[in-house]
């Protein structure tokens, strides 16, 4: 494996890149795209993590092993996830808006212990 | 253990010396990956269980701190891109001034970080029997936008109706965040400590363009660190600003 040097332009380029999609996360939070704030505020980070991971970690020039292992992470990351949401969000509805049938009503000793 | 300059016995080039170091970081960091991701779910079923209350924690977070602590750390990761790249065209005082740079930003991050979780104290929102999310907009302190803390309170008077147990699931909301960014800071302090022993190996001119892999595994760990902060902002800070 030779050694993949890579140059201070591109850093500078994907630190832009970095910031501007901080600005756009902040911005976007401001507004109303009501189901849509949290998908585009998770594809936004997903995109600045890509950067970092590809450029900044090398990644992009790494070699054939070490990038299955990258994507092993995400791989893994990605069952427990949908595993663990899929079990959850099948077992019972909301019962009124903003407290779901999770939010079990409080012992009225818990506060007077 | 046997070694010939900076080539340990059981490789046979630097190279290969690299490479097996680099994989077994990431491996690590895959751990890592899980570990983080397991929070991430934890935070993403009470968030979706309690939006309410989650909604009203989130927004007391202050997000000019939270936004200027996510450029200073992007800003940190630059710089050590940049004493990675120094180490490897063999600029030594250049990789000591960047990682320096780095460890000052890393700081400026713990501090600012510091400054946010004295405001929860004060403003009693720590998890335990003193959590009141109603406390501080009946109480402004010196120093606060009153109109904005008015907004707050109606908010919070709003968020009661809907859920009458609000300071029961606030807490399981400010249980997350000081967990996920107490275990970020955590990790942001030992790479604080795994700098510290960069620089003092770039004073020693131990870093060449034929041996810089201790900067460039710090590198990884660093950039990491980064990432699970370009996920905690948003998530912690802006989910519920659009309201």
């Amino acid at each position: 494996m030779s050694e993949h040097i890579v140059s201070p332009k591109i850093y500078i380029a994907i630190f832009a890149a970095l910031m501007l999609g901080t600005g756009i996360t902040v911005w976007a939070a401001f507004q109303n795209f009501h189901q849509f704030n949290i998908v585009i505020a998770l594809v936004i980070a997903t995109i600045k993590a890509t950067l970092v991971v590809l450029y900044f970690m090398h990644a992009r020039y790494s070699s054939k092993r070490t990038q299955l292992v990258i994507v092993c992470s995400v791989f893994w990351l990605a069952i427990m996830l949908a595993l663990t949401l899929t079990d959850y969000d099948t077992r019972s509805h909301e019962t009124q808006p903003g407290v779901s049938h999770f939010a079990k009503p409080v012992p009225s000793h818990f506060w007077s212990v | 253990m046997h070694r010939t300059g900076d080539l340990y016995g059981h490789f046979q080039t630097l190279e290969q010396q690299k490479e097996s170091a680099t994989l077994g970081m990431w491996i690590f960091l895959v751990t890592e990956v899980l570990f983080f991701g397991g929070l991430f779910l934890a935070y993403t079923i009470n968030r979706s269980a309690f939006s309410t209350a989650f909604g009203i924690g989130s927004n007391t977070l202050d997000i000019t701190l939270g936004a200027g602590n996510t450029v200073v750390l992007i800003m940190s990761s630059l710089t050590m891109a940049m004493a990675v790249w120094s180490a490897q065209v063999g600029k030594k005082k250049l990789v000591s001034f960047f990682l320096i740079a780095t460890l000052g930003l890393g700081t400026v991050f713990l501090g600012v970080k510091a400054i946010e979780y004295k405001q929860k104290v004060d403003h009693h929102l720590i998890p335990g029997r003193g959590f009141d999310m109603k406390y501080h907009p009946a109480h402004p302190m010196a120093g606060d936008n009153l109109e904005e803390l008015a907004l707050e309170k109606e908010e919070v008077d709003k968020a009661f109706a809907v859920d009458p147990d609000i300071n029961f699931h606030g807490q399981l909301y400010f249980s997350l965040y000081f967990g996920m960014t107490g275990l970020h800071a955590l990790h942001m302090i030992v790479g604080a400590g795994l700098l510290v022993w960069l620089i003092k190996g770039s004073f020693a001119s131990r870093f060449t363009p034929q041996y810089n892999t201790p900067v460039e595994i710090v590198g990884l760990y660093w950039h990491f660190v980064d990432i699970v902060w370009i996920y905690l902002f948003p998530l912690l800070y802006l989910i519920d600003r659009h309201r």
